[in-house]
């Protein structure tokens, strides 16, 4: 076999088989996933789409090894997930920025084990990267809400970790501020080609930024469908492809496209 | 006036002077009014600071004060905060001790005075004992309290980069909990400044407690005794205020609410 042909070949970053959760509240147990498989490949863009309260959620904090699932397994790079990793860091919305720590303090909190030369110049590239130069010496109370949620992609760029995952990143922002963020956070991507879990309830958040979107069905949340969106970034949100994709998934889920 | 409108530079000098100035005057009117002869008037007590100024003795009552405070207030800030944090960390003993701290928390550090006279002698021992007991449950319970209230999402980001769990609590819990600390600290400090009054009335010889009992003992000096308290008011504010000025370094700036 040449070296082509393996060159070609995708591999798999992410491969979880049978998930299922289910959380005791108040005496009752509640199914909240459901036999759930999923592979992701190096580099792809994934969103995980779905109504509040479908899972999607639980299903992020479970790939990233923040709880453990009550069915299935997650295999990254060939490890089983037996907790959080480095090497996949989760970005929770702007609240997961330290307030005790300057900007700089904040990017720089994963790289305690690097030389005070590299981490220098990690900080100063990544607040380069998500435009915050001028900000080093401030602090998040002093920083807008899109502001902190770059700090927080910052943070996690700054480990070059192989994976990113992301809990509804802007759903927090103002819709302008929202869209800056997704040309942003898709300009990094294609700088980085990190492997991204991104989950939104937001349809044309997810056939903005995705390879692929997960569409989820709720109570217990399961996988409805995938949609692979296949436009090129960077993507014309009027052109028809765009458009038959967006309202598929409008169909999909189940609710007109009128008000 | 509203009371949303923010109060003028002059406003929130002048206005406080106006008060003060107001009850010194209700002050001597009263005395006055009673005619009383044995509570002082202002102008007898602004005599006494100036008598007990010019006395060296005074200068060395208040640095034994202060010394014995920092003493007992630094003992409890050394062993609550680790325990504090500690038992925060690890709520199942928190579980299993807190009822202790629970029974022992509300006994007034006065109504050990006899059982710290017993174990320690009359003298500086038992004073700074009590001062102690005072601060030291206000820090351990604010500690276990900050800890608590650590988020969540705190906690994964910094499980998420790999900290182990002594460098989570040192890098994470510890900065996060800080604001918290110091309130309880500063609560503590207040504690410890209301505590050495009442020690030194009954277990030393020296300091403004005593300085307080021994003008009333030695002659009946009222105006002396109301000299000492209000020193112990001034003073007592000085170190709030002290205090309250950590508030303002940066890294825990953002677990305070500061008007302007």
């Amino acid at each position: 076999m040449d070296s082509t042909t393996q060159q070609v070949a995708a591999r798999t970053a992410l491969h979880a088989t049978g998930i299922s959760m289910a959380f005791e509240r108040n005496g009752e147990i509640s199914d909240v996933l459901s036999n759930i498989d999923l592979d992701v490949e190096e580099g792809e863009f994934i969103c995980l789409l779905g109504p509040s309260g479908c899972g999607k959620s639980t299903l992020l904090n479970i790939l990233a090894g923040f709880l453990t699932p009550t069915k299935g397994q997650v295999e990254i790079g060939g490890e089983i997930v037996r907790g959080p990793d480095p090497r996949r860091i989760f970005v929770f919305q702007e609240r997961g920025v330290f307030p005790w720590l300057t900007v700089e303090g904040n990017i720089a909190f994963g790289l305690g084990a690097l030389s005070r030369e590299e981490r220098q110049r990690r900080v100063t590239h990544y607040i380069g990267l998500v435009g915050l130069k001028g900000f080093e010496k401030s602090y998040p109370s002093e920083l807008s809400g899109g502001m902190k949620q770059r700090v927080e992609v910052a943070r996690a760029l700054a480990v070059d970790p192989d994976m990113l995952m992301l809990d509804e990143p802007f759903g927090a922002l103002d819709s302008i501020t929202r869209l800056t963020m997704r040309k942003e956070l898709l300009r990094v991507w294609e700088a980085e080609r990190k492997t991204v879990l991104f989950v939104t309830h937001d349809i044309e958040e997810a056939v903005q930024l995705a390879d692929r979107v997960v569409v989820m069905s709720a109570r217990p949340g399961t996988i409805q469908t995938i949609v692979t969106i296949d436009i090129p970034h960077p993507r014309d949100i009027s052109s028809p492809r765009y458009l038959e994709l967006r309202d598929g998934i409008f169909r999909q889920i189940g609710i007109a496209q009128q008000i | 006036m509203t009371t949303l409108r923010k109060p003028a530079r002059w406003e929130r000098v002048v206005w406080p002077l106006v008060a003060f100035a107001v009850s010194l005057l209700l002050w001597a009117w009263l005395v006055r009014w009673t005619g009383t002869k044995v509570f002082p008037s202002p102008l007898e007590v602004g005599r006494g600071i100036l008598e007990l100024s010019r006395k060296h003795v005074l200068w060395i009552d208040i640095v034994d004060s202060l010394r014995r405070v920092l003493i007992g207030f630094s003992a409890a800030a050394l062993l609550g905060i680790p325990l504090g944090l500690f038992l925060g960390w690890y709520p199942a003993v928190n579980q299993t001790v807190n009822p202790v701290l629970q029974i022992l928390r509300p006994i007034s550090p006065l109504a050990w005075i006899p059982v710290a006279i017993l174990l320690l002698g009359v003298g500086d021992h038992a004073a700074t004992f009590l001062i102690f007991l005072g601060a030291f449950f206000p820090i351990v319970v604010a500690c276990i309290d900050g800890v608590g209230s650590v988020p969540l999402v705190y906690r994964r980001a910094g499980g998420n980069f790999g900290l182990s769990n002594a460098a989570l609590l040192r890098r994470v819990v510890f900065p996060s909990a800080l604001p918290r600390i110091l309130v309880g600290l500063r609560i503590a400090l207040g504690i410890a400044w209301l505590v050495v009054v009442a020690a030194e009335m009954v277990a030393v010889d020296s300091g403004l407690g005593y300085l307080v009992i021994d003008s009333r003992n030695s002659g009946k000096r009222y105006d002396l005794v109301i000299a000492a308290m209000l020193l112990i008011g001034i003073i007592g504010l000085m170190l709030d205020l002290l205090f309250r000025s950590l508030e303002r370094v940066r890294s825990v700036r953002w677990g305070f609410r500061h008007d302007g």
